[in-house]
């Protein structure tokens, strides 16, 4: 009796050694069916299976995702021999699983990616293939938006489709703006003025949390901008120009002036985006600088009350006397974009899927799901609320889009430069001080 | 059946699993650790062998060394904190009216999740709607702090809650111990006419010493590798003034991909908790000690 429990405990243990081997294996099966469907042709049209990761659950984003099982559907009926196996994990965890993933070379076939920073090791480490052939079908590469495939692009390649674009208006809240006789600024001085009176009337200007800090960065871009034209930071973070610019410096300067002024919702250092956002919506705070993806909220949110989304407008960030700035411009920068990866077996069906979706989501996205996408949208052919359409019609005659810094930059870079923000919005160091680290952090990074 | 149980082979053979394990889950991915920390990696590409240029970047890392800092002062506080929580429970463990309540109350914050509690605290601490500032300003405090935004308190203003945190542990381990203590030894001294305070001093201390030594390792370690509100409430700003190791640790591998460098953080924190906790064991050891860390 004794004996048979040893045995069979043995043997599970040796089981579970197994299992757990099982687990890192490769599917080097699937992988040779896959290229012998390739050579074939479609004639074959063997059964393959496209894994496609996502990172939008129906739970908190239900229009995001009936749109793209609406999408898949539609590419499983035009090719039957193909079906897409979904994995769908929230923001964070999608990064994490994809870091993981992708260390062992095991990347889905499909998946979702951000720009510039976070792209770039993924390229370095060739595993997301070139889409520059998908590109080239159709003229697809002039549907988008300028400037967004840039940001997916290293070297002159492109490496993902951008599936979402978000420029950051200043939003405000007339109401506040009508109680206190003030009027919507076109230059940064009478932006100051709005910001006293406001203050001195005890309302609170500017929500901002900058506990999350890229929100403050997004203040200090548009002063850069403003003052020393979109080339300024540009040039400055590729390395043809410097940090310590004097223009660059200014616009830190300014920034602790708008300090000074009390621009800033108190204690704005410790408080998150979304506590600052409930401020605003709460309307405790007359304005707030935000990426388009907060639409919704101020338009077709319907558990937001009616009463303040028509209170909602925005304004294009003011203009500074002296500087190279045109208000045209705008912070901004694309979402995430699709990639396939180098390493797929099923590459050619990914790379439709990939077209596909792109195509699909450019005519849908705005209207079913408040998402501005990375192709051009035409705004006759939309049915949207005014707001939305302003803000695609500004997009539309944008002069440039200035690529929000933190994506811009290296990662490493990217966090002394969103450290440095909270610094110098906190006044614990000087503008000088400023640009000297970030130069520093650039150089080093080189 | 004594026969086979003294067989080294079965004997081995139990442990297998638990062993295979505790290999796999703790001390595989320890090893790849350091491994890792040799290398220049960022988390996705190929690696580089470096040798110990991640470990040379640490000695004159500034960041590193005011986490560290942090995270000491957090280690001094934990354990400062316990003479507050014995004495909490010698209190309690005295049969006092209501005991029983006042145990459960102050273990109410171990059964909350850490993220709740970050949540409650920086509900709390909010600028201007927070009790704490609303309070402040009712009692005519124009000028409340930000708490988690001033770079000058924010440390502090996160011990609180972590120290909090962690009352309901400690007194019920103190509650257990000082239960456990023979009622005949005290009443001896009270007929010998010790009073209150000294029967606390000398006779329940001494007794409970085991049990103390091992509250302030586990005080210690927990400090030094502690992450969860802070990473969750400020994320270790403003600018790093409420960083600690692990949550620069998390920083350098997950937000700025270089791997490399922060596996060579959490081997260093890892042999700094061994040494620590080797200290700590050297320095209270005595003969007759029943208890093992």
């Amino acid at each position: 009796m004794k004996k048979k429990s040893f045995i069979s405990l043995a043997a599970l243990s040796t089981a579970a050694v197994f299992t757990l081997a099982a687990c890192g294996g490769n599917d080097s099966e699937e992988a040779s069916a896959g290229a012998g469907n390739n050579d074939n042709g479609e004639a074959a049209q063997e059964d393959v299976t496209i894994d496609f990761m996502h990172l939008w659950p129906q739970g908190s984003s239900p229009d995001h995702h009936r749109i793209v099982e609406d999408i898949i559907s539609d590419f499983e009926e035009m090719h039957p021999h193909v079906t897409v196996e979904l994995e769908v994990l929230e923001n964070e965890q999608y990064k994490n699983k994809l870091q993981v993933v992708s260390s062992s070379n095991q990347l889905p076939d499909v998946g979702m990616t951000w720009p510039a920073g976070f792209l770039e090791p993924y390229v370095n480490g060739e595993l997301f293939a070139p889409l520059d052939d998908v590109l080239e079908e159709d003229n697809m590469r002039d549907d988008f938006v300028a400037g967004t495939l840039e940001a997916y692009s290293v070297d002159e390649q492109a490496y993902a489709m951008p599936l979402e674009l978000n420029i950051a208006p200043v939003f405000y809240n007339e109401a506040i703006f009508e109680e206190n006789g003030v009027e919507v600024p076109e230059t940064y001085d009478e932006f100051l003025e709005v910001i006293d009176t406001l203050a001195d009337n005890g309302v609170t200007p500017i929500a901002l949390g900058n506990r999350d800090r890229w929100t403050g960065s997004l203040w200090y871009m548009y002063l850069a901008d403003r003052i020393g034209g979109s080339d300024a930071l540009n040039s400055a973070i590729d390395r043809s120009g410097s940090f310590e610019d004097e223009r660059l410096e200014e616009a830190a300067s300014r920034i602790q002036e708008m300090v000074d002024h009390d621009a800033f919702i108190s204690g704005f250092n410790g408080l998150s985006d979304q506590e600052a956002k409930a401020e605003f919506m709460n309307s405790n705070a007359a304005m707030y600088l935000i990426g388009s993806w907060d639409l919704p909220n101020y338009t077709t949110n319907e558990e937001i009350p009616q009463e303040f989304r028509d209170n909602i407008d925005f304004f294009k960030f003011p203009e500074v006397d002296g500087g190279e700035g045109n208000i045209d411009n705008w912070v901004g920068g694309p979402g995430v974009g699709l990639f396939v990866a180098e390493n797929s077996d099923v590459k050619d069906e990914s790379k439709a899927f990939v077209k596909h979706f792109t195509e699909e989501w450019g005519k849908r996205s705005v209207e079913d799901a408040g998402v501005i996408p990375g192709t051009q949208v035409n705004t006759d052919e939309v049915d949207l609320p005014d707001l939305f359409i302003d803000v695609l019609d500004d997009l539309n005659n944008a002069s440039d889009i200035t690529l929000f810094a933190d994506v811009q930059m290296s990662s490493s870079v990217a966090e002394t430069h969103l450290n440095m923000i909270q610094s110098l919005f906190g006044e614990e160091i000087t503008p000088e001080e400023f640009v000297e680290r970030h130069e520093e952090a650039l150089e080093e990074d080189e | 059946m004594n026969q086979i149980m003294s067989d080294k082979r079965v004997i081995a053979l139990y442990t297998l699993p638990a062993l295979l394990l505790i290999s796999v889950l703790i001390y595989v991915p320890l090893v790849l650790t350091g491994y890792y920390g040799l290398m220049d990696w960022d988390g996705i590409g190929s690696m580089t062998f470096i040798g110990l240029e991640n470990y040379a970047a640490l000695i004159t890392d500034g960041m590193f060394w005011s986490s560290a800092y942090h995270s000491l002062l957090l280690a001094l506080f934990s354990v400062g904190s316990l003479v507050l929580y014995l004495a909490v429970s010698v209190v309690l463990a005295g049969n006092i009216k209501g005991a029983d309540l006042f145990r459960k109350i102050f273990l109410i914050p171990m059964l909350l999740s850490s993220v709740a509690i970050a949540q409650l605290w920086m509900r709390i601490y909010h600028p201007t709607n927070g009790v704490m500032n609303r309070f402040l300003a009712s009692i005519g405090i124009e000028n409340p702090p930000l708490w988690l935004s001033d770079t000058s308190i924010v440390l502090f203003a996160i011990f609180i809650p972590i120290i909090w945190q962690y009352a309901g542990f400690y007194i019920i381990i103190y509650y257990a111990a000082l239960k456990n203590i023979p009622k005949e030894l005290v009443e001896a001294a009270r007929i010998d006419g010790a009073s209150p305070l000294q029967i606390a001093y000398k006779i329940k201390l001494p007794l409970i010493s085991g049990v103390i030594k091992v509250t302030i390792v586990l005080a210690v370690i927990g400090s030094l590798k502690y992450f969860d509100l802070i990473y969750v409430m400020t994320d270790g700003g403003p600018n790093g003034a409420s960083e600690v190791m692990a949550s620069y640790m998390y920083k350098l591998a997950f937000r700025t991909n270089d791997f490399g460098y922060g596996s060579a953080v959490g081997f260093f924190l890892l042999v700094l908790i061994l040494i620590v906790t080797y200290l700590i064991r050297k320095a209270t050891t005595s003969k007759d000690d029943s208890i093992q860390y």
